[in-house]
């Protein structure tokens, strides 16, 4: 029992981390339908910004979030607007063609700059304590990362609840035509739409540094993917079903590990799509809809 | 009458041509012109050709975006390995079960996932792709992440030169057939497709099982060339790689997909020593190709007889 | 006898019923009409009996058979074809290819003599070709053969797909609105077209049309069909002077 707790508060804030990456991938496709394949490596650039922010800027943890989403944000203005926009109107194919080579792209121009190697986060910038609470052991590490995720998760709910903003997008995901009628935007909603997501990748890019300790240019594929996993799982396009999806994902991937064969954990998170695929391809808040012909 | 003898002479100095460039890169192997790193680059060439035209079949002709190809090319070369080297079978047993299995690895993963659509069915395929070399990891008797080391060197220039060749006229005879317009009809037109009286879902596991096959065929190579397989070799960036030159040449062209193929290997060859630079080359090939030119090299064109003869007689 | 018998045919979408208690019939060799005001649920009747929708209740019987819920390449084995309101044919392909496509399921040679080019494979494709350029020629369309199909006036298109769909070798066609986007003398032709294509290939044919005077012209029996149920059924005379009929569409107008 005090093992399966043990297992689930590692579970939560690793799922805390898939859900804040899922929702960049959610809230992308609800609104241009593109399985954004580079959105990992935006999680990846996050954490080098966090990195050097510490390490160059002397900045704190908290500081060296808010530069990495700032500059991911930016980032994912950029990527748009220069690799997808002018995709906007093609094949949804030559759309996910081209997110795999922004993908590449921001990998190797990591790994050309900065070498393959992999840095080792600075521990001078989040003291590691633990707590023991009715045999638990809880690190003040995994308390960090839940927290903020949870607090960035609510911040987003707020603006895309309570916002302009967030009714824009809203509409331009519902029907585009229909927002154009309305006087919205799209340009404007989309590049909002990556901004946001960036963001919230690039603070789990910080808080992948401060959990795995170490940080190197491809390690945005696999969270990645497994995020895209989470999102497909809640259904994609479904903000909501993106942060359940990603709590399940951590869970499922703790427990994997903990349980059974951590060589296993990567197989599984692909199990998951591939079963999920196959019964109900919407995801578990997803609506069926069909083509008309 | 007169056309049928023009038709076969056209095929006896197709044979003729073929042979001759056989006998030439032959000759020179064995008088030492061509050198050991120079052999790596046919080699890796003939297997970029067999990978890029057979995921064509798929990608291009049946419209199913797969991100998987390199799942069957390690499902090849593992079956392959067992054959030759833990059970002393000969080569070309080898290549028989590795198509084989890969063929069967093809129906599996296909009949499931190829109801999935578009992007969904690209992230399905990438998935299996990656559960396939995680299990490979997984199974000790095949030597878990560190792979099988030791094989014997088997694939010789003779194979690579025939095995390139059987994929390429395979291929090309399938789409130039009434099954071969069944399965580009599923690309054009699912719908449309259905109400023709074609089984598309059938269709579509065909072209998955036959791309399988010669992923398969390219993996028995590879292993047999390289002496040393590993499950990492076989990940999802191989399957990208093989993705590249078919968009590159364009999908839906085998002719694209082959003139890609040669491209992408010589360019490794060339980078070889600054493999991030590569990789960066390769990744802006995707991007602009997608905006400026997303029918790749040759669209879905082809070079065939007929163009040569106008070529021909143009000159005259 | 009747070739095809429709009973109590549901479908919905969500919330929306598109088609509702829907009862038809269909003799040999016979022409009939479909009318109704747009988004009436014409072309869900269609893909209903086409198998691209499934219903969710009632019965498709067509030949002694009921083919509801069957798959679409089956019902087209059935002896079903169809068009498509918004025409889909293989866009990047010849012409002949977009004929030559639908004799595919009668294919006489295998895999293996495909690959292997045997006398077989050349033998089965003379014939497909030959087989092909009939139907073109039908629709005068032999002189474009080699033409890839989205690239044919809007018109040809339309031609095209038909002549598509009969070499399937239906014994049933329906037809999505065949004359929609043409001029009034193609569409004069294309109804005379039709009319002799039912005598010259004793098909039975079921029609989509907006424009009124066309369907009263060529059809035999008329079915009305509003928010998905039938208003009137019966012969062009009557449905003329129905009161239902009129209201419906005038409802269109004013609405
Ligand atoms: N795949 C679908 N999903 C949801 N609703 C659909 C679907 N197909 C049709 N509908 C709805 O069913 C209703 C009937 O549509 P249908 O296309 O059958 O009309 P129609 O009579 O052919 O109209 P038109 O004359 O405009 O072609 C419409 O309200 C339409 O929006
Ligand atoms: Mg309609």
């Amino acid at each position: 029992m005090i093992e399966f707790a043990q297992q689930l508060v590692n579970g939560l804030s690793l799922g805390a981390i898939y859900a804040l990456i899922a929702l960049g991938y959610t809230m992308v496709y609800g609104i241009i339908k593109l399985i954004n394949f580079a959105h990992g490596d935006v999680m990846m650039v996050g954490a080098y910004v966090g990195f050097f922010s510490i390490t160059l800027l002397g900045t704190n943890i908290l500081a060296a979030m808010l530069v990495a989403m700032l500059f991911c944000a930016i980032l994912g203005v950029i990527i748009e607007k220069v690799a997808y926009r002018p995709l906007r109107n093609s094949t949804r194919i030559a759309a996910l063609i081209t997110a795999i080579g922004v993908s590449l792209f921001l990998e190797y121009i990591t790994i050309f700059i900065l070498g393959p190697a992999q840095k080792v986060f600075p521990s001078s910038a989040f003291p590691i304590t633990e707590y023991h609470i009715a045999g638990i052991s809880i690190l003040n590490k995994n308390i960090f990362v839940f927290i903020s995720a949870v607090v960035l998760m609510l911040i987003l709910q707020y603006i895309i609840k309570w916002t302009k903003t967030g009714k824009a997008m809203r509409a331009v995901s519902l029907d585009m035509e229909a927002a154009v009628l309305m006087g919205i935007s799209v340009d404007k909603t989309i590049s909002i739409t990556f901004a946001i997501g960036s963001a919230l990748a690039a603070a789990a890019g910080v808080m992948v540094g401060v959990y795995y300790n170490t940080i190197n240019p491809l390690m945005g594929i696999i969270p990645g993917l497994k995020a895209f996993v989470a999102a497909v799982l809640g259904g994609i396009g479904i903000i909501p079903g993106a942060m359940v999806g990603g709590f399940v994902m951590g869970l499922l991937e703790t427990m994997v590990s903990g349980y059974g064969n951590s060589m296993y954990r990567d197989a599984v998170a692909f199990g998951v799509l591939i079963l999920i695929l196959l019964i109900k391809p919407t995801g578990l808040f997803g609506k069926n809809t069909g083509e008309k012909v | 009458m007169h056309e049928k003898k023009k038709t076969w002479l056209t095929f006896i100095f197709e044979v003729i041509v073929l042979a001759v460039l056989f006998t030439i890169v032959q000759y020179a192997m064995t008088v030492g012109l061509i050198n050991q790193s120079y052999q790596i680059n046919i080699t890796s060439m003939c297997i970029n050709i067999i990978l890029a035209v057979s995921l064509n079949l798929i990608n291009g002709f049946t419209g199913q975006l797969s991100l998987g190809h390199a799942g069957f090319m390690a499902v090849g070369a593992y079956a392959s390995v067992i054959m030759t080297n833990n059970l002393g079978m000969p080569f070309i047993v080898g290549i028989l079960v590795g198509c084989l299995a890969a063929g069967i690895a093809g129906f599996l993963i296909g009949v499931p996932t190829l109801r999935l659509k578009g992007d969904y069915l690209a992230i399905a395929t990438l998935g299996f792709g990656e559960i396939i070399r995680v299990v490979l990891q997984n199974i000790d008797y095949v030597g878990g992440p560190a792979g099988m080391v030791g094989i014997t060197r088997l694939t010789s220039w003779p194979w690579l030169y025939a095995a390139t060749i059987v994929t390429i006229l395979v291929i090309v005879n399938l789409i130039n057939s009434s099954y071969g317009r069944a399965i580009i009809s599923v690309r054009e037109d699912e719908i449309a497709s259905e109400l023709m009286g074609i089984n598309t879902t059938s269709y579509k596991v065909l072209a998955f099982v036959v791309g399988a096959m010669f992923a398969g065929l390219a993996g028995v190579l590879y292993a047999h060339f390289f002496y040393i397989i590993k499950p990492e070799t076989f990940g999802f960036l191989k399957s990208f790689d093989i993705v590249v030159m078919v968009v590159l040449g364009g999908l839906g062209s085998t002719t694209g997909a082959v003139i890609a193929a040669i491209f992408i290997t010589f360019l490794t060859f060339a980078l070889q020593k600054y493999a991030a630079v590569r990789m960066i080359i390769y990744s802006l090939i995707l991007i602009i190709v997608m905006i400026y030119r997303p029918q790749g090299l040759m669209g879905s064109k082809e070079l065939t007889r007929k163009t040569f003869a106008r070529i021909w007689s143009g000159k005259k | 006898m009747s070739l095809l018998e429709i009973t109590n045919l549901h479908k919905s979408f969500g919330g929306l019923s598109a088609v509702l208690k829907f009862n038809f019939r269909l003799d040999a060799q016979e022409l009939v009409g479909l009318i109704g005001p747009n988004g009436a649920g014409k072309t869900t009747v269609f893909n209903l009996i086409t198998g691209v929708y499934k219903p969710n209740g009632g019965s498709i019987v067509f030949n002694n058979e009921d083919i509801a819920g069957m798959a679409p390449y089956n019902i087209c084995k059935k002896g079903v074809a169809r068009t498509f309101q918004n025409i889909r044919l293989f866009k990047d392909l010849s012409v002949i290819d977009n004929v030559k496509i639908a004799f595919h399921k009668n294919v006489n040679y295998n895999l293996l003599s495909t690959i292997l080019r045997t006398p077989a494979f050349f033998r089965g494709e003379k014939i497909i070709e030959e087989k092909a350029l009939e139907y073109l020629k039908i629709f005068k369309l032999e002189d474009k053969r080699d033409e890839i199909a989205s690239n044919l006036p809007y018109g040809e298109q339309r031609r095209l797909e038909i002549a598509r769909a009969l070499a399937t070798k239906p014994t049933m066609l329906i037809l999505d609105e065949p004359a929609a986007g043409m001029n009034p003398q193609e569409t004069r032709e294309l109804m005379q077209l039709i009319e002799w294509i039912r005598k010259d290939f004793q098909l039975s044919i079921l029609l989509i049309e907006h424009d009124m005077s066309l369907v009263m012209g060529v059809c035999e029996r008329i079915y009305v069909l509003d928010y998905g149920q039938i208003i009137a059924h019966g012969l062009p005379e009557e449905i003329r002077n129905n009161k239902k009929v009129i209201e419906a569409y005038l409802g269109e107008e004013v609405g």
